[in-house]
């Protein structure tokens, strides 16, 4: 079992849930977060004081997977971010311990998907 | 014969009963031409121009409620509408009379303590229309949103008791005063011929002032210029400027306390500066920062209505233009530049966008102020008469030698007695869980 967090632009996140819906990938976390990466955050403007540095609005994702379905879950997150400019964001995999479905009290790959 | 001798009596009777009622009637109408006779239209748009700038002080509160971080959200809030309670009280007690009963050339008397003798009949020295008390409440108004101004210099960092008497104290010391030099009977600034119409000195210079003052004895906000913050909710600036600009017309075109050509004049004026005003910031952005912000140019606006406040019955459009204009660029500088440079936390700008278009707005009444729009003014500098000019720089002056030897005793002694700022603690969880223990928005449901 992995959980694949990624970080992607607000403005792609239809997309990316279009495409790991063509793959079956149901499970999905998302959350608002602020950051930045290469592009070294945005410049702001109030009352002629210029900002630099300021963190840019980032989407969190969080997807619980079957290690069968970790190649097509980076596909399709792939897919739907990719813009080819800088700031398009980043997937990380971790291997994850359990998984437990409340309603069930199932553990394991059968309470993932 | 008999009934001829009744016929003339009766006649006579008549004739006589006729001569006596329209001497009666003479009687009456001498009366009424002597006792000025209240005019409704006069009187309901005194009333309504009242409420359009008690809307102001709430305006006011969106205004620079949206500027300041999320803690402190409702803090602002409650030290505007806090404000709007307080000055209410103590204008029909006891801020009325020390404004504007006949007193000496500072401050007038007592006499009118609790609104004793300012009835329903006109007070011709201020307005020979209206009941004296729809001058008095629409008056009220400017006594509640001057001291509600100066918020926006000690922002996010003062105790809410100490505000609250560091407002009363210097609405009855350093408000009274000036709104009496200015605009009471027997105020020396209006004897000596200042032209403010609705309150370049009394209320823009004045507030701005005191902001000047608070900001720089209360010290920065803590982290303030490695980390300036930015507005928490500019949709909010924009709603108050918005109401702030609605709440000028009463302000201005009130002011002409009769709904005449004097008032449209007033109401055309203020629109055109604002408007002039918020594209000349606008544009200012465009080129030095990048991009036209929405804060500048509410920003630009507030500035433009500012300045046109003191001129607004007294010059035309041509005038409104160049005034809006030269405000919005001076006040640019003021909050780009000068604050910069001099490192104090004016922290919404209530000195450099009010007190910087005070003082403009009250030295270009003395350039551009013109008998042809209202006879009842003077002429300025451009119409001929540099004597207006210097009068109007030394109320100017006077108003900011007044407000910032006021300001400063007042705040100190607030200071001795209660501490006016809140302990760091406090100022880096917020005002509103520390002063008012509530929070402006939940995190969860």
């Amino acid at each position: 079992m992995k959980l694949v967090i990624a970080i992607i632009q607000p403005h792609r996140l239809d997309q990316v849930k279009e495409e790991l819906y063509k793959e079956e990938v149901n499970l999905i976390t998302v959350s608002e977060v602020l950051g930045h990466g290469r592009q070294k955050g945005v410049t702001e403007v109030y009352r002629g004081f210029k900002e630099t540095g300021n963190l840019l609005r980032k989407i969190r994702l969080e997807i619980a997977v079957n290690d069968n379905f970790v190649e097509q879950t980076i596909k399709a997150i792939t897919k739907g971010a990719q813009t080819g400019k800088t700031g398009d964001g980043k997937i990380f995999v971790l291997s994850m311990e359990q998984c437990v479905r409340i309603r069930t009290g199932e553990r394991g790959g059968t309470a993932i998907g | 014969m008999k009934t001829a001798l009744a016929i003339a009596l009766v006649i006579l009777l008549t004739a006589a009963i006729g001569v006596c009622e329209t001497t009666a009637s003479g009687e009456a109408s001498s009366l009424t031409s002597q006792k000025p006779a209240i005019d409704t239209s006069d009187t309901a748009w005194v009333l309504m121009s009242a409420a359009f700038v008690m809307l102001m002080t709430p305006g006011l509160a969106f205004f620079y409620g949206g500027l300041v971080r999320r803690k402190n959200m409702l803090s602002i809030l409650m030290q505007c509408f806090i404000v709007l309670a307080v000055l209410s009280v103590q204008w029909v007690l006891i801020g009325y009379s020390l404004s504007f009963s006949p007193g000496n050339g500072f401050i007038g008397g007592l006499k009118w303590f609790g609104l004793n003798g300012v009835g329903f009949e006109p007070y011709p020295a201020y307005s020979a229309t209206i009941p004296h008390q729809a001058f008095m409440i629409f008056q009220a108004m400017f006594a509640v949103i001057t001291p509600a101004l100066i918020i926006g210099a000690f922002a996010e960092r003062m105790k809410f008791s100490a505000f609250l008497i560091f407002t009363l104290l210097w609405a009855t010391f350093v408000y009274d005063p000036v709104a009496h030099m200015v605009w009471g009977v027997g105020g020396w600034l209006k004897n000596l011929g200042v032209l403010d119409f609705a309150g370049g000195t009394v209320v823009h210079i004045n507030a701005g002032i005191a902001a000047l003052v608070t900001a720089i004895i209360v010290g920065k906000r803590k982290g303030y210029c490695h980390n300036p913050t930015p507005p928490h909710n500019l949709p909010f600036s924009v709603l108050g400027a918005a109401l702030l600009w609605f709440g000028w017309f009463g302000f201005n075109a009130g002011s002409a306390l009769s709904a005449n050509a004097v008032a449209t004049n007033a109401f055309v004026v203020t629109n055109t500066a604002g408007a002039i005003a918020a594209l000349t910031w606008a544009f200012l952005d465009w080129k030095l920062s990048g991009r036209p912000t929405m804060l500048g140019t509410i920003s630009g606006a507030i500035a433009g209505l500012a300045a046109i406040t003191p001129a607004a019955g007294y010059v035309g459009i041509w005038a409104a233009l160049i005034i809006g204009i030269v405000a919005s660029i001076f006040c640019f500088v003021a909050v780009s530049f000068v604050k910069r440079a001099f490192h104090y936390d004016d922290s919404l700008d209530a000195f450099g966008i009010h007190g910087i278009s005070g003082f403009w707005g009250v030295i270009a009444t003395g350039l551009f102020a013109t008998k042809l729009i209202n006879p009842a003014g003077a002429n300025g500098l451009l119409a001929g008469n540099a004597r207006q000019f210097f009068i109007q720089l030394a109320a100017a002056a006077a108003t900011l030698v007044y407000a910032f030897v006021g300001t400063f005793i007042i705040y100190k002694l607030v200071d001795v007695f209660v501490g006016v700022r809140v302990v760091d603690e406090e100022e880096a969880m917020g005002l509103d869980l520390t002063q008012h223990n509530e929070r402006a928005y939940t995190m969860l449901e």
